[in-house]
């Protein structure tokens, strides 16, 4: 059910300041999302001033600044910084990116800093995703087939038929996409979402996989597939310039062909 | 009306340092996504000229009806289209209707399956905007010129 207020538990309070060191003369406000569980307190927004000479130019730069500088409770996950590991995805200044590859001076005035939309928050910018992994499970994101690869070698595909997994193979399961997307927030307890719908598609895309009918039969539901209204948030949000909204036209556009 | 529940509400549950139950927040969403954006924007849009076209119909079919009930009736319902409050909600009409309609082409478009990447979906998004207001315009011109 849309439900467009946070509840009363999520509303967000202000929060500290963290002032920059003296003496900083390029110095921009960092308002970061911040919720402890073992606090008992409302989530609040804590604004940390931090001096740009002194930081990389990243927003995930600043936030490993802050957490090693200035105030070392502040909970984000990353690993690899380079927009591969897809774990630092946020909402940054109102578009859902990975930390890592969004540059601070992309950001107009303050850079507002949140977990991925309307998700349970674990702690701070951290959203349990387990939901969203259980709807990629569901979509069964393997290579399925009852005939036997050759004895003597892969499967092979034809140039060609490798080329429609591109711009599909890509996605790193960061989420922004899924959590971007309104008819997501509203009904993502039985609609996929845009991610783990761009992976059914990269299987039944796939001229090795053998259950294109079976997979069809899966999603062919009023509300896995067809919550999907064509918003675009997810191809709009998708930090690796991938497009899930064209992915789930293509799957759409099977289930009309095959009807006949 | 059965009550469902939101499988949801299974993730909403977290745990303490200390392993008591505590209920997790939500994170914010129509609060901190930018939802001016032209994508997001344009697709509630559609939604709610669809909604106000329905409620549109409505004082169509009082006009139809009125006409039915006779002279007086229907110079009632002509009082009311001519009032300033008539004629603005009717050029507010005109507007939705051609922006659903265009907006509709759009999602036909989308259906197809083409029209997906980016730069297209802002060039459609545009063309239905200044569409709109080219052919709001166009269609009230012409309706002046007749009756005038």
């Amino acid at each position: 059910m849309a439900t467009f207020t946070l509840p009363k538990n999520s509303t967000v309070g202000e929060g500290r300041t963290h002032a920059a060191p003296a003496g900083a003369k390029n110095v921009r406000s960092f308002k970061i999302y911040r919720w402890d569980p073992d606090g008992g307190a409302n989530p609040r927004t804590d604004t940390y001033d931090i001096d740009l000479d002194q930081c990389g130019p990243m927003v995930l730069d600043a936030l490993i600044k802050i957490k090693n500088e200035v105030d070392s409770t502040l909970t984000f996950r990353r690993s690899c910084r380079e927009g591969i590991c897809g774990s630092c995805s946020m909402n940054i200044d109102g578009l859902n990116t990975l930390a890592c590859l969004k540059p601070i001076e992309e950001v107009k005035g303050d850079v507002r800093i949140s977990p991925l939309p309307h998700m349970p928050v674990v702690k701070d910018l951290v959203p349990d995703l387990s939901q969203i992994y259980a709807q990629l499970r569901s979509v069964e994101p393997w290579l399925k087939a009852d005939t036997p690869p050759p004895p003597d070698g892969e499967r092979l595909q034809s140039k060609e038929e490798r080329a429609k997994l591109d711009g599909l193979w890509e996605c790193i399961l960061c989420f922004c996409c899924s959590t971007a997307c309104p008819s997501y927030w509203w009904n993502g307890d039985r609609y996929l979402g845009p991610a783990v719908l761009l992976q059914a598609y990269r299987w039944i895309a796939d001229s090795r996989d053998e259950a294109t009918g079976e997979r069809l039969d899966a999603l062919e539901d009023p509300f896995k597939l067809y919550r999907c209204h064509t918003i675009m948030n997810c191809t709009r949000t998708c930090p690796k310039g991938l497009n899930p909204a064209q992915a789930i036209g293509e799957i759409k556009k099977l289930m009309v062909e095959r009807q006949g | 009306m059965s009550k469902t529940i939101d499988t949801r509400e299974a993730v909403m549950v977290g745990r303490r340092s200390d392993g008591t139950l505590v209920r997790r927040p939500l994170s914010p969403h129509l609060q901190a996504y930018d939802m001016l954006q032209m994508t997001s924007a344009l697709s509630i849009t559609h939604r709610i000229t669809g909604v106000v076209w329905s409620v549109g119909m409505v004082f169509l079919v009082w006009w139809l009806a009125s006409a039915a009930g006779g002279e007086a009736s229907f110079n009632g319902a002509q009082w009311f289209f001519g009032s300033f409050f008539g004629i603005l909600g009717l050029l507010g009409l005109t507007a939705v209707a051609w922006y659903h309609t265009l907006n509709g082409l759009r999602h036909l478009y989308w259906d197809s399956g083409r029209g997906f990447d980016l730069p297209t979906t802002y060039l459609t998004g545009r063309a239905v905007l200044i569409g709109t207001a080219a052919l709001t315009a166009l269609t009230w011109l012409v309706m002046l010129i007749t009756w005038i």
